[in-house]
């Protein structure tokens, strides 16, 4: 059959049908990419080829040889050293934001779901003036009013990541806290926190974890990018997002500088993309 | 129409608790205005008699009073570091940065609907895999890094474009918005692809709904069913989509304007975060939200056209 005649009507086809079919690509590929960068970085926390930050004046832009694997930067930094370091600072500025955003974002999501009342209706009414600005701009406001460098910027990434997230658990808490599970804990005799932190919240982990997933990918190309503007990670610290910038002026006489580090973030987000949606198909 | 009212009401309220929060953050950090103004050389009877001129020593409410009053008739301020009032500075900015988006927003649309309908008609086929293939990839791609590829291979390898050779709306208008189109397709292209998978997997889901199968009884063929039954209550997430990804735009200008070297409201922004020219910052800040509000109002009244179920109730 050729794939015309089918067209809508197959999405009629039972699903469960289709879905033993498939196998979970999105989850094996995700997984595999996710791995290996994971592996690199890790081991660029211990190792690099040459150190990151030393200049050689004989190797200014090299091209890519057995030395280098691609080649060196402006001041002879070897570039495939820069990117583990590089990454790595990226991933870690991914992970504080993510874990200041998930943070206080399940506390608020948890406290205004599970009580609701007047303090749900004024949190709320802030959360989602604020959750209407795109989130690399609250970065922005908050990099103003903090100053550049690398912890203030995962904390105003931190801070711009709360309000999604607290909407998500506040309506994971907003459907669990009649259900009979919580009933039967009060019964017990449970006091709020426990039900909230004990009861309800592993109840929200499936949600919760493929929020992270995405999460986690914004705060990726969000750290890359305001690094990308200059208020992100400051020099001499490796960033993708600034290597980034500094190999656009190369990029006619060097584009596999600027190509290799591009390349890099997509596999780092490309891994984590897939295996968000791996782990949606799970369910 | 009294729905409206609401609406337009909250919309009100929102841009008024916003403008505070900004205008509350501005004013804790540390560091005083007239200072910075001055310099750190001047003597601190100058710096008093600003302060007084600036009307810094008044109380907060009054200041924030005052500030959102002038603010409404045009006067956003003075800058700290140029001296001149904001408005001078970004008033003939805005229409790059607004080209910028609009364009994006329309190549979205262009590129990401059909794309979406395309897929949704042909589940399980070859070029549906491929689309989806190709939107997981690019939705990881940085917009700015698809700026950069594009920068090369459009601009150094093709010629189609000369890289920084921007070109103000005021001088050319057609080489302006020639220059604009790449930069405005490294931000749209991301955009389209998620919009394209959204609308798939909504067509797909309102596909399997029992008016759809209903048409089918009726003797409609596919195509029919598609176009005039599920299309409209599938683009109904979209459309949500399409809001969000607006103000999304707005911000990813700023990134694209940089990679591409345009002379918008991004620009003005980033020198005067790193200046902590915080008058500049507040009005820009304060611009967008209206913006970002006003728009979601608009994709709010537009359910209401689409949708009759939200006018009923």
């Amino acid at each position: 059959m050729s794939e015309k005649t089918h067209g809508v009507k197959t999405m009629r086809k039972s699903e469960k049908e289709q879905a033993a079919k498939r196998i979970n690509y999105n989850l094996r590929i995700g997984a595999v990419i996710t791995i290996t960068m994971c592996v690199f970085i890790l081991i660029g926390f211990v190792y690099t080829p040459y150190n990151p930050e030393a200049m050689d004046e004989t190797q200014k832009l090299a091209g890519i040889s057995w030395h280098h694997f691609l080649g060196c930067d402006n001041f002879g930094r070897d570039i495939f050293s820069r990117v583990l370091k590089g990454s790595g600072t990226t991933l870690l500025v991914a992970t504080g934001t993510i874990l200041i955003g998930t943070g206080a974002g399940i506390i608020l999501g948890a406290l205004t779901g599970y009580y609701g009342g007047w303090l749900d209706e004024i949190l709320m009414r802030i959360n989602d003036a604020i959750f209407a600005f795109p989130s690399i701009l609250l970065a922005l406001v908050f990099i103003s009013l903090l100053g550049t460098g690398t912890v203030n910027i995962v904390i105003a990434l931190g801070i711009a990541f709360i309000p999604s997230f607290a909407r998500i658990v506040r309506s994971e808490f907003l459907r669990c806290k009649n259900m009979d599970y919580v009933k039967q804990a009060k019964l017990i005799g449970a006091g709020d926190l426990r039900i909230m932190f004990v009861h309800i919240l592993p109840n929200t982990l499936p949600v919760l974890l493929s929020s992270v997933m995405i999460g986690f990918n914004n705060a990726v190309l969000a750290e890359a990018g305001m690094s990308y503007l200059g208020i992100g990670v400051q020099p001499p610290f490796a960033s993708l997002g600034r290597m980034l910038s500094e190999a656009q002026a190369y990029l006619f006489t060097r584009p596999g500088y600027a190509l290799s580090i591009g390349i890099f973030i997509i596999l780092l987000v490309l891994g984590f993309g897939l295996l968000g949606e791996g782990i949606k198909e799970l369910k | 129409m009294k729905e409206c009212g609401r609406k337009i009401v909250i919309l009100i309220i929102t841009l008024l608790i916003v403008s505070f929060l900004v205008f509350l953050a501005f004013t804790v950090i540390p560091g005083d205005p007239a200072t910075s103004m001055l310099g750190t050389q001047a003597t601190p009877e100058k710096v008093a008699a600003l302060r007084e001129e600036m009307g810094l020593n008044e109380p907060f409410m009054v200041r924030y009073v005052k500030w959102i009053a002038s603010f409404l008739q045009g006067d956003m301020g003075t800058s700290y570091s140029y001296q001149m009032p904001v408005r001078d500075m970004i008033v003939d900015k805005i229409p790059i940065t607004l080209t910028l988006t609009i364009m994006a927003f329309v190549f979205m649309l262009v590129l990401g609907i059909p794309l979406g309908i395309y897929a949704a008609q042909h589940v399980g086929g070859k070029i549906d895999s491929v689309i989806c293939a190709i939107n997981q990839f690019s939705l990881a791609i940085p917009p700015f890094f698809l700026g950069i590829l594009m920068t090369y291979v459009f601009g150094l390898l093709l010629h189609l474009f000369t890289p920084g050779g921007f070109i103000s709306y005021e001088v050319n208008m057609g080489a302006f918005l020639r220059y604009m189109v790449f930069p405005s397709l490294a931000i749209a292209i991301p955009k389209s692809a998620m919009a394209a998978k959204l609308l798939r997997s909504s067509v797909i889901e309102q596909a399997k709904l029992d008016y759809a199968k209903t048409a089918y009884s009726k003797g409609n063929t596919t195509k029919a069913v598609l176009w005039n039954h599920v299309l409209k209550n599938a683009m109904i997430p979209v459309i949500t989509f399409l809001g969000m990804a607006l103000a999304d735009m707005i911000a990813g200008s700023i990134i694209i304007e940089q990679v591409f070297g345009i002379p918008g409201i991004g620009r003005i922004l980033l020198t005067s975060i790193s200046n902590r020219d915080y008058p500049v910052v507040q009005a820009i800040i304060v611009c967008i939200a209206f913006i970002v509000n006003i728009v979601n109002l608009f994709v709010d009244l537009l359910y209401r056209v689409i949708d009759p179920r939200i006018r009923m109730e």
